[in-house]
């Protein structure tokens, strides 16, 4: 591999420089002689695949582990971050996939946390911190006050209060893990004004993503790991996405979106009127046997909603769902799961796998009940099931009875797919299914979507990334505001593309396509 | 790309044998504490290591294996339930009440057995139908209880020397006492409900993740009201097999014995937080305090430093626990 490694402008020194740190766990290197530099007023992407060592890079770089081996130089000099606070003080700041913030306290309140401004040596000067604060807000061209409740913050918003404390702690070096991941198009863009600004301004922004198109947009140079090792560094002249996934995953991907024209069947689930009084408005639409339905939107549109309206775990004002042409009655989940309705929540971790329990436990948890007699189970039926979805699935696990959390990301779906497939439901809803799992695993998910497909499920595909949405589905719906706004593909004419997709999803529908355009 | 599948094989077979030591340590829990804490004593005292004080000890360390074991099912789903020593207090009133009406003696048992399931199924239904925190709904039942225990007693002590069940409390099978039998298969019941049926599962699941699980399809509240039910049921074992004891009851009967079960249900190594832990970890941990009692009395030990020190053990080895399992979640 004729990979670059060419340091940057050799002129200045880099701002931060990793310089062949390893860190192992019990039984796991998750870092070996990592190598980084990032000079300042650049962006530097680092990618990689989950578990290739990201997180723990980051966790070293913010003082919450330490490495085993290898030194970190800040302007030059060696420096040990002993605790987030050391980093934090040295100018180094983090912003984490899941933000920080503090609900119950003000904007300020926030930005100040842990420093607060005093009074007489003691009392909160409120006022101060609202004004340095709105200084600093002003800059960022936030559209939220200081003494506005962080709870009362959009994510994106939140974001902001996160960034704002970053350039409170004059940090020189901001490392930002997945910004995007919970922001809606419009949010990103106003995100990426905002760190093109910061560069601007001289600081050093390690970018963490996992989206292409991201990368291509901000980054100045980018720096790929994976597992655990440094594999290279690309300047922005040698940017492409052949590169950059042949560095990640260590091989050439194939067709990304493997994708055959389907002849959908009957339709097999049929949604009318779907409403819960708040976020889905009258929505109506229908599945057929054996196609890829997409279902796009901003972040907020209702989607997510309205899957789990028809999955029954949310309480509806009206709307009737028809299986086969037979009314259900489905005021929860298991009625749902029963008629043969399968729903892959959005949020992995918190909704759907349980980390505590073995990754066969987890594959099997539906079929209980037809893996036991009287309620007791059958443990070597149970095994077999899980392991022939281990080895259907490629499912990297070192046991059937390794705990679930020990996993990456990818292979966690690829449990809650298993789990799905096991009892074959009729139609299946995947909300967000490739959210934070790496290029291979998302390959090998599209592939069993189309499987499914073949052998006649009808699915429901919800994503925020429309290049997987074009890629993959035969028939797409988009919603905005809690309305299903436009169709494409099928029978409607209308092509399949990131714009289309994007007029329905935004306020142009109106005066754009609809009209007669 | 050969030598890289080989290192990856590696790596997969020391996370397997890492995966193997881990479970062979979480289920010898707290053993090793107890050995220590048994040898400790046995060296300390000449007649800690008698067949009789054994027998003692397990004997007294039943009526705490049995409510554990409830708890154990309760902490399991994350809950908490701080009635059961009312409970038992209530259903040992109840117990010798009815062994006291002539012709209903032999109801007595299944009498304090359904007061118990009562009282846990309906402290499960509030749990999981109106959705109040646990500790709220048991620290009103663990008081309401209360009363109820000292109202069906009339406030006195209730005795039944001649009480139909006596076998529970004193009689032997072969030189292990009822008490013992009753504890152990308590145990071996429960432990095999947790891991050998889908019910057991299904209680892990709740625990572990209550949301995942109701978007499994799981019933989650009739899970709840099963692990409450549970726990009520065995309280009122545990009433019936105290009253056995005393041949009588009274209002007071079982005042703190819900320290004791939580206490054995952490020391067990179940986790406060749900989806983690064993009933065998649980009976481990009824020993432990058992043999503590039993060990420092034997000593000579003033009962207000076996306070001091019993507390201090509990810490200690959840401290023990957590230094142990830390780094794991990589």
């Amino acid at each position: 591999m004729s990979l670059s490694t060419k340091a940057g402008p050799s002129s200045e020194q880099p701002i931060l420089e990793v310089r062949g740190i390893s860190k192992s766990f019990p039984g796991v290197r998750a870092l070996k002689k990592v190598d980084l530099r990032i000079w300042s007023g650049e962006v530097h992407a680092l990618m990689g695949e989950n578990g290739a060592g990201k997180s723990t890079l980051m966790k070293i770089l913010s003082g919450a582990y330490r490495p085993d081996s290898g030194e970190i130089l800040l302007n030059g000099e060696p420096v040990q971050f002993r605790t987030p606070y050391d980093a934090r003080s040295a100018g180094v700041a983090i912003i984490y996939q899941e933000l920080t913030v503090a609900p119950n306290l003000t904007v300020s309140g926030n930005v100040f946390l842990g420093s607060e401004l005093k009074r007489f040596g003691f009392l909160k000067d409120a006022v101060a911190m609202d004004r340095k604060t709105q200084e600093v807000l002003h800059r960022l061209g936030a559209r939220f006050k200081a003494s506005d409740r962080a709870s009362h913050l959009a994510v994106a918003e939140q974001q902001q209060v996160e960034i704002a404390r970053a350039l409170f702690y004059k940090s020189r070096v901001l490392v930002m893990d997945e910004p995007t991941a919970a922001l809606s198009n419009r949010e990103t863009d106003r995100l990426f004004e905002i760190v093109r600004q910061l560069r601007a301004e001289g600081l050093a922004i390690i970018y963490i993503s996992h989206r292409m198109a991201e990368v291509y947009e901000l980054a100045d140079r980018l720096s790929v790991l994976r597992d655990g090792e440094y594999v290279g560094e690309l300047t922005r002249a040698e940017f492409s996405a052949d590169k950059v996934i042949e560095m990640m995953v260590g091989r050439r991907l194939e067709e990304f979106y493997e994708r055959a024209k389907h002849t959908a069947g009957p339709v097999v689930l049929d949604v009318k009127n779907m409403d819960d009084g708040k976020r889905v408005k009258h929505a109506s639409f229908q599945l057929r046997a054996g196609e890829v339905v997409g279902l796009a939107g901003l972040v907020g549109a209702g989607r997510t909603e309205l899957a789990r309206l028809i999955f029954g775990a949310d309480k509806r004002k009206s709307g009737e769902v028809y299986l086969n042409g037979r009314k259900l009655r489905i005021n929860r989940p298991q009625t749902a799961i029963r008629a043969g309705i399968g729903y892959v929540p959005e949020d992995r971790k918190l909704q759907g796998v349980f980390l505590q329990m073995s990754s066969a436990a987890n594959i099997t948890m539906n079929i209980l009940g037809r893996c036991a007699a009287g309620g007791i189970l059958n443990f070597g039926k149970l095994q077999e099931r899980a392991k022939a979805e281990v080895e259907a699935l490629h499912v990297r696990t070192a046991s059937l009875a390794s705990q679930a959390g020990g996993l990456s990301g990818g292979n966690q779906q690829k449990l809650l797919l298993a789990r799905w497939l096991e009892i074959n439901p009729k139609v299946l809803m995947l909300d967000e299914p490739t959210r934070g799992v790496d290029v291979g695993a998302k390959a090998e998910i599209y592939g069993l979507i189309q499987r499914l497909v073949e052998k006649g499920m009808a699915v429901l595909f919800i994503s925020s990334e429309l290049p997987e949405i074009v890629g993959v589905c035969d028939r797409v719906l988009v919603m905005r505001e809690g309305e299903i706004t436009g169709e494409l593909g099928g029978e409607t004419g209308i092509e399949i593309t990131q714009q289309n997709i994007m007029k329905f999803a935004t306020d142009v529908a109106r005066s754009g396509l609809t009209n007669g355009n | 790309m050969a030598t890289e599948t080989a290192t990856q094989a590696a790596d997969l077979a020391a996370t397997k044998r890492k995966e193997l030591t881990r479970s062979v340590i979480q289920l010898a829990g707290m053993l090793p504490v107890l050995v220590l804490i048994c040898v400790l004593f046995a060296v300390l005292t000449p007649n800690f290591l008698t067949e009789n004080n054994i027998v003692n000890v397990v004997r007294q360390a039943s009526i705490n294996m049995v409510l554990a074991a409830g708890m154990t099912f309760v902490i399991l789903t994350g809950g908490i339930d701080l009635a059961v020593g009312s409970v038992l207090g209530f259903t040992a009133v109840i117990a010798v009440v009815v062994s006291l009406i002539p012709g209903l003696d032999w109801a007595a048992v299944p009498a304090a057995l359904l007061a118990g399931l009562v009282v846990g199924v309906l402290t499960g239904m509030m749990v999981a139908y109106i959705g109040l925190p646990p500790f709220i709904v048991t620290l009103g039942t663990y008081t309401a209880i209360r009363g109820a225990a000292y109202l069906a007693a009339g406030g006195t002590t209730v005795i039944n020397s001649k009480i139909g069940f006596a076998w529970i409390g004193n009689g032997y099978v072969g030189p292990v006492p009822w008490l013992v039998v009753i504890a152990l298969l308590t145990i071996a019941v429960s432990a095999f409900i947790l891991h050998g049926t889908v019910l057991g599962v299904h209680v892990y699941a709740v625990g572990g993740n209550p949301q995942a699980a109701r978007l499994t399809g799981i019933p989650v509240s009739l899970v709840l009201i099963f692990v409450y039910g549970v726990s009520g049921l065995l309280s009122g074992l545990g009433g019936a097999m105290s009253a056995s004891r005393l041949y009588s009851a009274q209002g007071q009967l079982g005042i703190g014995y819900e320290l004791d079960a939580i206490a054995a249900v952490i020391l067990g190594g179940t986790s406060f937080s749900g989806g983690i832990g064993t009933v065998f970890g649980t009976l481990i941990g009824a020993l432990i305090i058992a043999v503590l009692n039993n060990g420092l009395t034997l000593m000579n030990v003033s009962f207000y430093w076996q306070l001091v020190i019993k507390g201090a053990v509990i810490i200690l080895a959840v401290t023990l626990d957590k230094l142990r399992t830390r780094g794991q979640a990589v």
